[in-house]
C-alpha cells in the first residue's frame, strides 16, 4: 500500500511537526508514503470567498499532483472536505476535470478516518496521562463525516481522561477569511469555545483541523491560558513515544 | 442606527455584540428550541427519513410551482375566494390598501405573517389611517418596541421579560409582574377588545394547498383563529412558493415544521381555511381576499445556483443553531429576514448591493444545513452568493488583488516555494517565541484578540527529504523482522467495505 501525503499549505508552513507526527504514525503501521512535490493548496480560501477562478487553478494543481496516488491521506477534514463537497461544483462546467475531481475524491481520506477505517487501526499502543477535551471541527464532521472516528482512537489511549466539550459541535469562529473579514464575531464565537473548554479543566485540546486549532489556541494564548492545544496525530505521536511503541 | 446612511453587517453586529441583555436573551431562547428539536426530532425517529421526505416534496412542488399555483388559485376561486397575483411588495400592498379603503376599515387585526412584514403593511395601512394590530405575543411587542422581527417564529427573542413589561406598562399595563401569566394576561385583555371589533383581520400563510384551496396556519396563541374567524374579511398574504399539492404532502410538513421550529410534536392551532364562510356556517368572514406575492421569488425558479431557496418552510430552526446569529440576533442582519436563510434570501429578494455583504455574516460551519428539516444546503448557497459577488465586481479591488496574487503563487509549486521563503524571511522581525503579536497590518481582525503563528522555519516539504529516508528504513527493518505491510482491511474483509469514506453530507 502506497499512501500519497496530502499536507495541506497550513501544515505545511505553519505546523510542520503536524505532518511529520502523522506520517511517523502511518510508518509505525507499515505504511510506505511518498510527498508528491506538485501540492500546494485544495484552494478553499478562495473558494469560499468566492474566487471560483482562482480556486479551480490552484485546485488542478492538486489534481495532478495526486493523479497516480492509490491513497491520499491529509491532517485535515476541512481540505478533505473540499475536495469531496466542493470540487463538483468548482469542475461542473469541466467533464473531463469533475471527473479526475471524483477520482481524487474516491481516494482521498482524512487521517483519522484512514486510521480506523481503512487500515482498521484504532489502538495505537498510546498512553497519555492527561485530561483531555476534543473539538469536531465543523467541516470534518458536517461536510466530509467524519464522526467518531476520532473518539474511538482516543478512547483506546491508556490513562488519557477524556473529557465532554460542552457545545462541541458549534463552531469556533474561524471560517477562513470570516475570522479576519467579522473579526468581532468571530472574536465572540471563539471566546464562547474557550469558555467551554476551559468549564472541563483539561490541559490538553485535541482537534482534527489546524485552522480551527489556531484559532482556539491562539485566543487561549492570548489570554494566557495554559491549555495545551494538538493536533490529534501529535496527541497519539506523543502518547505512542510514552507508551514505548516507538522510540 | 438608520442615519440615512446604509450600515454595513459589520456595523450592525457591532452594535449588537454590546448589547448584553440581547445576546443573553438570545442565546438562552435559541438553546432552548435547539435542544427542543433534537428531542423532538428523536422521538419522531428516522428524522432523516423524513427530512428527504419533505425535501422530495418541496422539490417537487417548486419545480412545477406554475401548474400548482394555478390548481390553488382556480380551487380558492371556486370556494368563492378571491385571489390576487402581486409582483413586488409595492403591488401586494396596493392591493391590501385597495380593499382596506374599499371595506372602510378603521381597525386591522393580525396573526404573524413574515410576508406581510416583507411588505410593511402596517406603515402602508396606518398611512390611510386606520389602526393595526399585532396579535401574535411576540409580534404585539415589538410592534409596542416599535422593531421589526429579529427571528423568524420568535419575533421578540431579543428582549427580556423586564423589558416587556416595561413595554406593557407603557401601553397602559398597570403593577404588572415579569412572570409569564401577568404579561400574557395584560396581552390577552388588550387584544380580546381588538379582536372584536375589527373590522378586517390579516394573516399570513404557512402552507397552501393546492388540491382543496386551503390556507394552513400554524399558530400556538390561538389568536389565528380570532383573526380567522371574528372580522367579516379575512385577507391572506403569502409567498408564492408556500404551496403543498396535496393534504398527504401536509402530513409530513406538520411533522418537520414545528418540530424543527419549536420541538413542539404538533403545533398547538393547525387552521385550515377554505374559502369564506359557506351559508349554513357559524364561523368564518362573509369574503376570503389571498394576496400571492412575488417579489423576486420567481427569478430563482430555473436557478439551479438558488431555486431550492423557495423550499424553505420557515421554521426558524437554522437561526436557532447558527453560531454567528446566537452572537449577534437578527437585527443585525438589517431585513426583514434573519439567520443563515436570511443571509441568503435578503439578497436574492432584493437586487442590487444593498444586501450583498449578507453572506459574508457565516463562517460557513454548515450547522444550518444539518438542521433544515428540508435540506436546503444554505452554506453551498452562501459561497455561490459570494461567487456572485465576485463576479458581478461586488467586492474590494484589495481582496480581488489578493486572490489574484494567492492564484499565481499556489498554482504552481515552484512560484509557491518562491513566495512562502520570501514571506519566512519577510516575517522575521516580527516573530516572538514563535508567534506574530503585532497587531497593526492586514492581520488585524485576528492579532486584536488572539496570537498568530509564524511560519515554521522548516516547511514540511523541507523536513520530508531527511524524514522519507528514515521512515522508509523503518519500512523494510519492520518487513525484516516479519512485521506485515499496511492493508487495505476493507478489501481484506468486504463486510468492513463503506463509502469510500465519504458518508458525509450527500450533494
Amino acid at each position: 500500500m502506497k499512501v500519497a501525503l496530502f499536507i495541506t499549505c497550513l501544515v505545511d508552513n505553519f505546523f510542520p511537526d503536524v505532518g511529520e507526527a502523522m506520517a511517523r504514525i502511518l510508518a509505525a503501521h507499515g505504511v510506505h508514503m511518498e510527498f508528491p512535490e506538485g501540492q500546494t493548496c485544495c484552494g478553499q480560501p478562495a473558494f469560499n470567498s468566492g474566487y471560483a477562478d482562482e480556486a479551480r487553478e490552484v485546485a488542478k494543481n492538486l489534481l495532478d499532483a495526486f493523479a497516480d496516488a492509490d491513497y491520499v491521506v491529509s491532517p485535515s477534514g476541512s481540505c478533505v472536505g473540499m475536495i469531496h463537497h466542493c470540487y463538483a461544483e468548482l469542475f461542473a462546467d469541466d467533464p473531463a476535470l469533475a471527473w479526475r475531481a471524483h477520482e481524487l475524491a474516491k481516494k482521498t481520506y482524512e487521517f483519522s478516518q484512514f486510521l480506523v477505517n481503512v487500515l482498521g487501526v484504532e489502538d495505537l499502543g498510546a498512553q497519555f496521562p492527561y485530561r483531555v477535551t476534543y473539538h469536531p471541527s465543523c467541516h470534518g464532521s458536517r461536510l466530509l463525516g467524519v464522526r467518531d472516528e476520532p473518539l474511538r482512537l482516543l478512547r483506546r489511549v491508556r490513562d488519557l481522561q477524556l473529557v465532554d466539550l460542552p457545545g462541541a459541535s458549534d463552531c469556533c469562529g474561524f471560517g477562513g477569511t470570516f475570522a479576519v473579514k467579522m473579526h468581532e464575531v468571530s472574536t465572540a464565537m471563539v471566546d464562547e469555545k474557550v469558555e467551554h473548554v476551559l468549564e472541563t479543566g483539561a490541559e490538553v485540546l485535541v482537534g482534527t483541523d489546524m485552522g480551527c486549532l489556531m484559532n482556539i489556541g491562539g485566543r487561549l494564548r492570548h489570554q494566557g491560558k495554559p491549555v495545551r492545544v494538538l493536533h490529534l496525530a501529535q496527541l497519539l505521536y506523543e502518547g505512542m513515544r510514552i507508551g514505548k511503541v516507538v522510540v | 442606527m438608520e442615519d440615512g446612511r446604509r450600515t454595513t453587517v459589520m456595523e450592525r453586529a457591532h452594535h449588537a455584540l454590546q448589547d448584553e441583555f440581547l445576546r443573553k436573551a438570545v442565546r438562552f431562547t435559541t438553546a432552548r428550541l435547539k435542544n427542543n428539536k433534537l428531542k423532538a426530532s428523536e422521538e419522531l425517529g428516522r428524522w432523516e427519513d423524513w427530512r428527504e421526505r419533505g425535501r422530495r416534496i418541496r422539490a417537487h412542488t417548486v419545480a412545477h410551482l406554475d401548474y400548482y399555483l394555478k390548481q390553488f388559485a382556480d380551487q380558492v376561486r371556486a370556494r368563492g375566494g378571491k385571489v390576487y397575483f402581486a409582483a413586488d411588495a409595492a403591488e401586494a400592498a396596493r392591493v391590501v390598501s385597495g380593499i382596506v379603503e374599499e371595506k372602510k376599515a378603521k381597525l386591522i387585526v393580525k396573526s404573524k405573517s413574515m410576508v406581510s412584514e416583507e411588505v410593511h403593511i402596517n406603515r402602508h395601512l396606518e398611512a390611510l389611517g386606520a389602526e393595526v394590530v399585532e396579535t401574535d405575543l411576540g409580534e404585539y411587542i415589538i410592534q409596542l418596541a416599535g422593531e421589526g422581527p429579529s427571528h423568524i417564529i420568535a419575533p421578540a427573542i431579543h428582549k427580556n421579560r423586564e423589558q416587556i413589561r416595561d413595554l406593557f406598562m407603557r401601553a397602559g399595563g398597570e403593577g404588572l409582574g415579569t412572570d409569564t401569566p401577568s404579561l400574557a394576561g395584560f396581552a390577552r385583555r388588550q387584544l380580546r377588545e381588538k379582536f372584536l371589533s375589527a373590522d378586517i383581520g390579516i394573516t399570513g400563510c404557512n402552507f397552501a394547498i393546492a388540491e382543496s384551496g386551503t390556507v394552513v396556519l400554524f399558530t400556538n396563541e390561538g389568536n389565528g383563529r380570532m383573526v380567522t374567524t371574528l372580522p367579516p374579511v379575512h385577507i391572506v398574504m403569502m409567498g408564492m412558493e408556500r404551496l403543498l399539492p396535496t393534504f398527504a404532502d401536509l402530513e409530513v410538513m406538520a411533522n418537520l415544521l414545528p418540530r424543527a421550529g419549536t420541538g413542539q410534536k404538533l403545533t398547538a392551532y393547525m387552521s385550515m381555511i377554505t374559502g369564506p364562510r359557506r351559508p349554513g356556517e357559524l364561523d368564518g368572514p362573509d369574503e376570503l381576499h389571498v394576496v400571492i406575492l412575488d417579489n423576486n421569488r420567481s427569478s430563482q425558479l430555473g436557478d439551479p445556483d438558488f431555486q431550492e431557496v423557495l423550499h424553505c418552510i420557515r421554521c426558524g430552526a437554522c437561526l436557532n443553531v447558527c453560531p454567528v446569529y446566537r452572537q449577534i440576533g437578527g437585527h443585525a442582519y438589517g431585513a426583514v429576514y434573519s439567520g443563515p436563510i436570511g443571509a441568503v434570501l435578503t439578497p436574492l429578494l432584493n437586487q442590487g448591493s444593498e444586501y450583498a455583504d449578507l453572506p459574508y455574516a457565516s463562517s460557513l460551519c454548515g450547522a444550518c444545513f444539518e438542521a433544515c428539516p428540508v435540506k436546503i444546503p444554505l452554506h453551498d448557497m452562501l459561497v455561490r452568493l459570494r461567487r456572485r459577488n465576485v463576479r458581478e465586481g461586488r467586492v474590494k479591488a484589495a481582496e480581488r488583488f489578493a486572490f489574484r496574487g494567492f492564484r499565481q503563487a499556489f498554482s504552481s509549486p515552484g512560484r509557491y516555494r518562491f513566495v512562502m521563503r520570501l514571506a519566512r524571511t519577510a516575517q522575521r522581525p516580527l516573530v516572538r517565541q514563535g508567534y506574530i503579536e503585532s497587531t497593526f497590518g492586514p492581520l488585524f481582525g485576528w492579532t486584536h484578540s488572539r496570537h498568530a503563528p509564524a511560519l515554521d522555519p522548516v516547511p514540511f516539504r523541507e523536513r520530508w527529504k531527511r524524514l522519507a529516508p528514515e521512515l522508509e528504513e523503518r519500512a523494510l527493518d519492520r518487513e525484516a523482522v516479519g512485521q506485515p505491510a499496511a492493508v487495505d482491511r476493507r478489501q481484506a474483509d468486504p463486510s468492513r467495505a463503506d463509502d469510500g469514506g465519504k458518508g458525509g453530507a450527500e450533494r
